[in-house]
């Protein structure tokens, strides 16, 4: 996980040209956004009041230092995905962290996305 | 600019996106197996509550507190690049698990059925599922017995599970990274070739 913002500067590997979807709950009154299982969260650099959080949200954070997905977060922590889902939400309200959404039906995955993806299988 | 925009701050991090592919099959059917073989990381366990709605029953008392239950879904990932994550879940068979089905089919690229040759019919409602679904899948049918192997052709296994000649079927072995590549890169294939009949 390169940790620089330079990536727009080089070409998109996987060709997307739309910014990720950040979710920011409590930021802006947008729509609720629900999390998925694939989901992938990041703890924001942002100043941490750690005796405002519980526990629990603490774990998380200090284990999204990079990214991971909601499933991963949940095994992780030992804690099923539902619980993890709200945790991780309050986390995002408070701008601790940054969640990406997956594809979804709506946006079908296009060929660029999928020729990435045979392209790696084809590495391992 | 894909990772940032002038409204941004401007060390916002990158994120990757990510994809999944389900593995679907009975239970002992090589799941787990074929998740790990491919996978980066030993797979990962987690769990998900199932409350009695979820699994069909009707609380027959209202006063009664719900039970919950829990369910365990595995899952492997594959690093794509920086900007790429491709997950794995193995899903349950069960027909009582479909409710979990739907968030795991919402948004996959395509589905492996691990078909045991010992017991096809644990796949049907998987198969069931994704014909109804319309999500792209491929028969893989796990080999448990090396010495018979070769004793099932895949037009055989398509006629058991009646599945349509364009489902593609290919016999695997789970425990092996080379075999298990094979299966998904031929998934991704049928998910490719869908896709232009669509467009
Ligand atoms: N002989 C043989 N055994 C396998 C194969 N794949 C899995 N197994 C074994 O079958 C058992 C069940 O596999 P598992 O992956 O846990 O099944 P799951 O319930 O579908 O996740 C394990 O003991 C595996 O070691 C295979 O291709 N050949
Ligand atoms: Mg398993």
């Amino acid at each position: 996980m390169p940790d620089e913002s330079s990536s727009n500067a080089k070409p998109n590997e996987t060709g997307s040209p739309v910014r990720p979807y950040i979710l920011t709950w409590g930021r802006q009154n947008c729509d609720v956004v629900r999390l998925d299982m694939i989901s992938v969260v990041i703890a924001a650099r942002s100043d941490v009041d750690e005796t405002a959080l519980e526990p629990e949200q603490l774990a998380i954070l200090r284990l999204c230092g990079r990214p991971l997905s909601v499933a991963e977060v949940s095994a992780h922590v030992d804690i099923p995905v539902a619980v993890v889902k709200v945790l991780i939400s309050d986390l995002i309200g408070r701008g601790h962290v940054l969640a990406r959404a997956p594809y979804t039906s709506q946006s079908p995955v296009g060929r660029d996305i999928l020729q990435a993806v045979l392209d790696g299988i084809r590495r391992l | 600019m894909a990772f940032a925009d002038s409204d941004g701050p401007p060390d916002e991090p990158l994120i990757p996106q990510a994809v999944k592919i389900l593995i679907a099959g009975g239970f002992g059917a090589g799941k787990t197996t074929l998740v790990g073989s491919v996978s980066e990381i030993t797979p990962l366990s987690t769990e998900e509550i199932m409350t009695e709605a979820s699994l069909g029953l009707d609380a027959l008392d209202g006063v009664e507190a719900k039970r919950t239950t829990t369910v365990a879904l595995d899952f492997g990932r594959i690093t794509i690049n920086p900007e790429l994550v491709l997950y794995l879940f193995g899903t349950p068979g069960q027909q009582r698990f479909w409710f979990m089905w739907d968030e795991l089919a919402t948004g996959s690229l395509g589905a492996v059925v691990l078909a045991d040759t010992r017991r096809l019919d644990t796949c049907f409602s998987a198969v069931d599922f994704f014909e109804r679904r319309g999500i792209p899948f491929v028969v893989a049918v796990n080999c448990f017995d090396d010495d018979k192997a070769d004793s099932y052709d895949p037009e055989e296994v398509a006629r058991a599970l009646g599945t349509s000649p364009s489902v593609p079927i290919i016999m695997c072995d789970a425990r092996r990274r080379q075999s298990s590549k094979q299966v998904l890169i031929m998934l991704i294939r049928q998910v490719e070739a869908l896709l232009s009949i669509v467009s």
